[in-house]
């Protein structure tokens, strides 16, 4: 295992949660709310992937989107109310609404795992010089950095961008000018929704057991990589995930086999030992996310 | 314009009008039965000395706090108990003495989120930053962050803000202060071109009593939360006593 080996992996796995990641900022930027159901709109990609498996891909592809898109915006008029009350209610009812859905899969679909099988020659691999490299490594680096660029673009030269940077800026303000909350805030549900399913589809392939936590599991990490980074500025949330992806796939390298099972001790950790020196997140500015006027 | 009456410029409804407002903090009046009128096509100044009321005046016909008695109305229609923002989708804007600017974005975004806020399209937002920047001089700052602007082209960008709201009434709350004194004209410049080619009315709250009696074509004077003087600039420089109650806040 050479060290680019190592690094490809990471970056790759980095690239998968920053999109996770830059999800839960982007509803968080706008909202001041963080999205612990953002999972299960992996999970639901996931599953609606699972229920089209022996159909062409662009049938499975349209309703994995679909579906993540459906939920996103379905949870956007489920958490309206929430806009003018206190990050705790917001935090408690975003756990509630994840723990729902978890429930309602497991009624649906059982606890058994199963396995999606879209895209799965993605798993072949390809010998570039030394390496022996996976085609779904290799999709998501190109993907991941797409979906990065293309959000970057629409935050910057769009119309709806520029609102929604002005209201995460300080959304009093940009409401009192006119901008509408809701449009705001549904785009950035929208564009979360998009960028989770492009996610989910990549992800699947690479763990391909789908059970009701799939997404739930995939998003803890991922939100400690928005803390870690700073919850406060997008980049930083997104470079968070990136981080944290980054770090897990290293450690599950350079870990000895029979250590493998403390990955998540070590990275616990590295949060711990991060948080305790910049208390505002590695990328972020030095006072807490909750801070923030 | 100036050989047009004033009320021939008055439309019937065209107005903006805070009646009888009295707004009591802990048992002290801040204002105690006001009246003001700001008719489009007009700049009223309001001038006071501090704690006169005037900006408590401003955030109740803004929305941004509500009387204890009288109402307010615009072009006929009561908006007493609306919010900020629905009363800045329907014609009214204003600036803030701290500037609420966006300090993350360029100058240039600062106007254009403005004017998409209301539901102008993409192009209009574009066209309205062009003009309004080149008003008010700030064309060679449009790429620079809002964070990084002096405090005189600071005030610019948040009159520049406000208009590209495309109001039909604006109220700038001290937007000289921070200007140098040979801004001061072409700032009073920027003034009558809001009314007389945007077409809006003007409510100028602002210490430079020179700019006010200059530009304005009535002046409302506040002295403790009551309408001490009302007229011309030409009646009210007349006056002495608010001359007195002015320079006399204005040095305390």
């Amino acid at each position: 295992m050479t060290v680019l080996q190592t690094l490809v992996d990471a970056v790759a796995l980095g690239l998968l949660y920053a999109l996770v990641a830059m999800g839960i900022g982007l509803v968080f930027g706008v909202m001041r709310l963080v999205n612990f159901a953002h999972g299960e709109l992996l999970t639901a990609g996931a599953y609606a992937l699972l229920l089209t498996n022996d159909m062409p891909l662009a049938v499975g592809l349209a309703a994995c989107f679909g579906a993540v898109v459906a939920l996103a915006l379905a949870m956007e008029v489920v958490y309206r109310p929430l806009r003018t009350t206190t990050p705790t209610t917001m935090l408690v009812t975003t756990f509630a609404v994840s723990f729902l859905l978890q429930a309602v899969a497991l009624l649906a679909f059982g606890a058994r795992g199963r396995n999606v099988g879209v895209l799965s020659e993605l798993n072949r691999a390809v010998s570039i010089g030394d390496l022996r490299v996976r085609w779904v490594t290799l999709v998501s680096i190109g993907v991941g950095a797409l979906l990065l660029t293309a959000t970057a673009l629409v935050l910057a030269r769009t119309d709806v961008g520029l609102q929604m940077r002005a209201a995460a800026m300080d959304a009093t303000t940009a409401q009192l000018l006119g901008v509408r909350a809701s449009t705001v805030i549904r785009f950035a549900f929208l564009l979360a929704a998009v960028v989770a399913a492009a996610a989910t589809v990549l992800l699947t392939v690479q763990r391909p057991l789908v059970t009701p936590s799939y997404g739930f599991q995939l998003v803890i990490p991922a939100l400690v990589g928005v803390v870690v980074g700073g919850l406060d500025r997008l980049v930083s949330a997104t470079l968070g995930g990136f981080a944290i992806g980054f770090a897990t796939a290293v450690l599950g390298d350079v870990l000895p086999a029979d250590g493998r099972v403390f990955l998540d001790t070590a990275l616990f950790l590295l949060v711990i030992l991060v948080l305790l020196v910049r208390p505002g997140g590695l990328f972020g500015r030095t006072r807490a996310a909750w801070e923030r006027v | 314009m100036k050989d047009a009456a004033p009320e021939a410029r008055r439309r019937p409804g065209e107005s903006l009008r805070a009646g009888g407002v009295s707004r009591s903090f802990e048992g002290v009046h801040a204002l105690d039965g006001v009246t003001l009128e700001l008719h489009r096509h007009e700049v009223v100044g309001l001038i006071g000395p501090n704690g006169a009321g005037k900006t408590t005046l401003v955030n109740i016909v803004t929305g941004f706090d509500f009387p204890d008695e009288g109402d307010v109305e615009l072009a006929g229609e009561e908006i007493t108990s609306w919010p900020p923002h629905r009363r800045a989708r329907n014609g009214l804007a204003r600036t803030y003495q701290h500037g609420r600017l966006f300090g993350g974005l360029s100058v240039r975004e600062n106007v254009e989120v403005a004017a998409l806020g209301v539901g102008a399209g993409p192009r209009e937002a574009r066209r309205r930053a062009d003009e309004l920047l080149g008003l008010l001089g700030l064309d060679a700052r449009e790429h620079a962050s809002a964070a990084v602007l002096p405090h005189g082209e600071a005030r610019k960008l948040g009159v520049a803000r406000a208009l590209a709201t495309r109001p039909r009434f604006v109220l700038m709350d001290e937007p000289a202060a921070g200007l140098s004194e040979a801004e001061v004209p072409g700032f009073a410049e920027v003034v009558r071109t809001v009314r007389d080619e945007h077409e809006a009315g003007v409510l100028l709250i602002d210490h430079n009593v020179g700019l006010v009696l200059d530009v304005c074509d009535r002046v409302q004077v506040l002295d403790e939360g009551r309408t001490l003087a009302e007229g011309t600039p030409t009646e009210i420089r007349r006056n002495i006593d608010v001359t007195a109650a002015y320079l006399g806040g204005a040095h305390a």
